[in-house]
Order: C-alpha cells, then sequence, then structure tokens
C-alpha cells in the first residue's frame, strides 16, 4: 500500500511537471534550462572548492545535466520572445542566431568530451569547470544582458 | 557704427579662440620627469591582465590577448569609438612610442604629437596607476607580436569628433592626482582600492556619468546605465554585493561564477579573463575593497 502511494505520488509529481512544461511559454523554459545549468555549475564548483566532498558519480551527472540542457535550448528563443517574462536574453540572438547556436554547440561538446572521458577525481571537476565554464562564459558574453543588479 | 560693431565681434570671437587654444593645450610630462626605473617587464605583464588592456584592444573574434591589432567598436552615447592597435607594430600599432609617450597617453591623456585622446580609453582610471607600472606595462608591450591592422577612426558627430576640444573635457575631468592608499584602511583593502580605481577601472563602467560623460565620483561604482547599450551595470558597493562574501566576490572574478552558479556576461565575461590571471591574493584585496565601500542608501 505504501509503495503504492509513492508510485502514485511520484506519476502524480512528475505528470504535473509535465503539465507545466508543456504549459509553459519558451521564455519560462530557457530560464528553467539555465536554472537547471545553474544547479549542475554549482555541484562542480562547490566540489571544486572543497565545500561539498567530491563525488564522482554527482560530478558525472551535473555534467549530463549540462549536455541535456545544451540540447535544443536555441529552439526555445522563437520570434516574437524578445521581450517579456524578465528576459535576459539579448537581442543579438535573433540578430545572428547561428552564432548563438555555435555558443550552444560549443557547450555540447564541452560536456559530450566529459561525458566520453568521465571525471575520475577531484583534478577532474576542477578541469571540467574550466572548459564548461569557458563556453558559459564565451555565450554570456554575447547573447545574455543583464536587466538589473 | 556697423564696422565698429563687427570689428568688436571679430575681437571677441579672437580672444575666445584664444582661450580655448589656450585651454586646451596639451601639457605632457617630458621624459626627465620619469623616476630612474629599470623596467621589470613581468611586472608588466601582470599589469597587462590587471589593467584588462586585451578586452578592448585585443584583435576580436580571435582568443589570443597578446593580438593587440584593435579594431573593437565601443558603442557610446557620444559615438562609436574605434580601438587602436596597441602592438609593437611600427606603423599601426605603438612601437614608436617610449616610456614617456605611454605614460603621458595613460595618465593625461595626450598622444605623442600633442593629439588628445578620446576618453573612452580609460585615462581618468589610469592616471592613478603608479608611473613605475606603466614604464614596466610598456617594456612587456614591446615583447607581444607586431600586428600590422587598418582600424577605421571613430565615428563621432559633432562637435565630439573636435579633439582638440578634449583639453576642456580633461580640464574638468582629469585631475592628475596618483594613488592615494587611505592611512586607516588596511594594506589589503588598499591594494584592493590600487587596482579597482587604477589599473582594474572598474568606475568607469560601474561608475554613473554626468551630461558631459564625467564620472560622479561621489556615487562611485553604485552602478550606471549600460554605456554600450542596453540593460544596466551593478552596483559593487557593500550595499550592492550585500549578498555576496568576500570570498564569492574573488571566485567570480576568478571562474566568472556568481553565488548561485550564474556565469557573468556581457563585457564582464572579457574582465573575468583578465581578473582570472591576478592572484589569489589581488582578487582577495579587490574583495575586500569592495566590502568595504561605505553603504550610500
Amino acid at each position: 500500500m505504501k509503495r503504492l502511494l509513492f508510485v502514485g505520488t511520484t506519476v502524480a509529481v512528475l505528470a504535473t511537471g509535465a503539465v507545466a512544461w508543456a504549459a509553459m511559454d519558451p521564455i519560462a523554459k530557457r530560464q528553467m534550462v539555465m536554472k537547471n545549468n545553474g544547479a549542475a555549475v554549482g555541484t562542480l564548483a562547490k566540489m571544486a572548492k572543497g565545500e561539498m566532498p567530491f563525488d564522482a558519480g554527482a560530478a558525472n551527472l551535473a555534467v549530463r545535466v549540462l549536455y541535456n540542457g545544451s540540447a535544443g535550448f536555441t529552439s526555445l528563443f522563437p520570434e516574437g520572445t524578445q521581450t517579456g517574462g524578465d528576459t535576459e536574453a539579448s537581442p543579438k540572438i535573433w540578430e545572428d542566431m547561428a552564432g548563438f547556436q555555435a555558443k550552444d554547440d560549443a557547450l555540447a561538446e564541452a560536456a559530450a568530451g566529459i561525458i566520453a572521458n568521465p571525471i575520475s577525481d577531484l583534478d577532474g571537476v576542477k578541469a571540467a569547470l574550466g572548459t564548461i565554464g569557458q563556453t558559459c562564459q564565451g555565450c554570456h558574453e554575447t547573447y545574455r544582458q543583464k536587466n538589473n543588479g | 557704427m556697423l564696422i565698429r560693431i563687427i570689428s568688436g565681434l571679430v575681437v571677441l570671437a579672437l580672444i575666445g579662440a584664444g582661450a580655448f587654444w589656450l585651454l586646451t593645450m596639451p601639457t605632457p610630462l617630458a621624459a626627465t620627469d620619469l623616476p630612474d626605473h629599470e623596467p621589470d617587464v613581468a611586472n608588466g605583464e601582470y599589469m597587462f591582465y590587471a589593467g584588462g588592456c586585451a578586452s578592448c584592444h585585443a584583435t576580436p573574434d580571435q582568443d589570443d590577448p597578446l593580438q593587440l591589432g584593435g579594431g573593437l567598436a565601443l558603442p557610446s552615447p557620444f559615438g562609436t569609438f574605434r580601438v587602436p592597435n596597441i602592438s609593437p607594430d611600427p606603423d599601426s600599432g605603438i612601437g614608436g612610442w617610449s616610456a614617456i609617450d605611454l605614460v603621458n597617453a595613460m595618465t593625461r591623456g595626450i598622444a605623442p604629437g600633442g593629439t588628445h585622446l578620446y576618453p573612452s580609453f580609460p585615462y581618468t582610471s589610469y592616471q592613478r596607476i603608479k608611473v613605475e607600472d606603466i614604464i614596466d606595462l610598456k617594456a612587456f608591450l614591446d615583447t607581444v607580436p607586431a600586428v600590422a591592422s587598418d582600424v577605421p577612426g571613430h565615428e563621432l558627430p559633432f562637435p565630439f569628433n573636435i579633439r582638440r576640444g578634449l583639453g576642456l573635457w580633461q580640464l574638468l575631468f582629469l585631475d592628475g592626482e596618483p594613488f592615494t592608499p587611505d592611512p586607516d584602511a588596511t594594506d589589503q583593502i588598499n591594494r584592493g582600492a590600487y587596482l579597482v580605481t587604477g589599473p582594474g577601472h572598474c568606475g568607469e563602467c560601474h561608475t554613473p556619468r554626468n551630461v558631459l560623460g564625467g564620472l560622479e565620483r561621489d556615487r562611485w561604482l553604485e552602478g550606471a546605465p549600460n554605456p554600450e547599450g542596453e540593460g544596466t551595470v551593478p552596483d559593487i558597493t557593500a550595499a550592492g554585493l550585500a549578498n555576496w562574501s568576500a570570498s564569492d566576490i574573488a571566485y567570480a572574478l576568478e571562474s566568472g561564477f556568481t553565488p548561485d552558479f550564474d556565469s557573468l556576461g556581457g563585457s564582464m565575461a572579457r574582465v573575468v579573463r583578465n581578473t582570472s590571471q591576478l592572484t589569489a591574493d589581488d582578487r582577495d584585496a579587490i574583495a575586500a575593497y569592495l566590502k568595504s565601500l561605505p553603504d550610500a542608501r
């Protein structure tokens, strides 16, 4: 009974999540992807800084989250979503979608490289953070603008 | 009568032109004003990163910070500036400059020959850099590759295209004062203050400007509209960084990641490429100084 309740709750939570995702507009979706990326980077960074014990499983999972976040990410920037919903997307995205896609591809490639050769020690975490961090900055430099703060 | 009025006007115009001429006269330092200092190339390289030279002067769309061919377009409310070549190329760069020429450019806003430089080159901050550090920087700049480039001129409307007029701007906003440490502050905070106000030129974007483009120094580092376009540049005083610990600030300058693991973007991404090259002690000093800035609100 307890088990059934657990399964039922899990299915309900997943279904709610799915419905919410489908109902979300592209701006909310891309903001959620970025929040996920931030959480994944945070996992790596906290390990690198010694604020969290090294955990190969968690580190490699974080890289997979980042890889998934890059997949189809640019499709969340259709025409008409240049403004609204506190978007911090720069107008340059729509002026140069190919350039924006190249930045997304850079993250995908960096993450895929680590997935192919998984992190096995703390130095691996630091190296991964450096490689991935470059791609974050590389894209935010041109395609993200801060509205306030 | 008419002749007297006309001649009166002509005399007034001549006096005005003469006053303008005198007020905008460049006053460079002479080579003999420089201290006796043996250039330290390694410190010059460090100053290159502390000063963020590559952020603007590196050739755009390539990754080598030492390809200093210039050409980046810097939009501003006054028009678009084109960053010059500072590689040692004798024709398109500054290979022909001596140490005193770089000192005059960075602390007086004057190029060799007495030409006024536009304050898009942040000499209002660089004037606080120790002369010895600039001499070292010149020695380092002499070691990087010469790059030939053909940088187009600034695209500025009248009256901003009259370089001589910059002399007036410099009278208003360039005080020529070196950095003075605060005797009541710790050595660490003073080191951070030097890096932030001098070479780091953080105030150029993080401090608001008045209508003439001069820094509002009584609103030091309190944030400002983005000079390059949309959005804002954040407040980095203790108030603006209330949710950041000193180690959060130092880590952001090292890695580009904020406390919630967003990645710094815009021109700050370029800044991090420089601050990541500094020593951990210097990043900590910058953080300590920013956290020490009074809460104005």
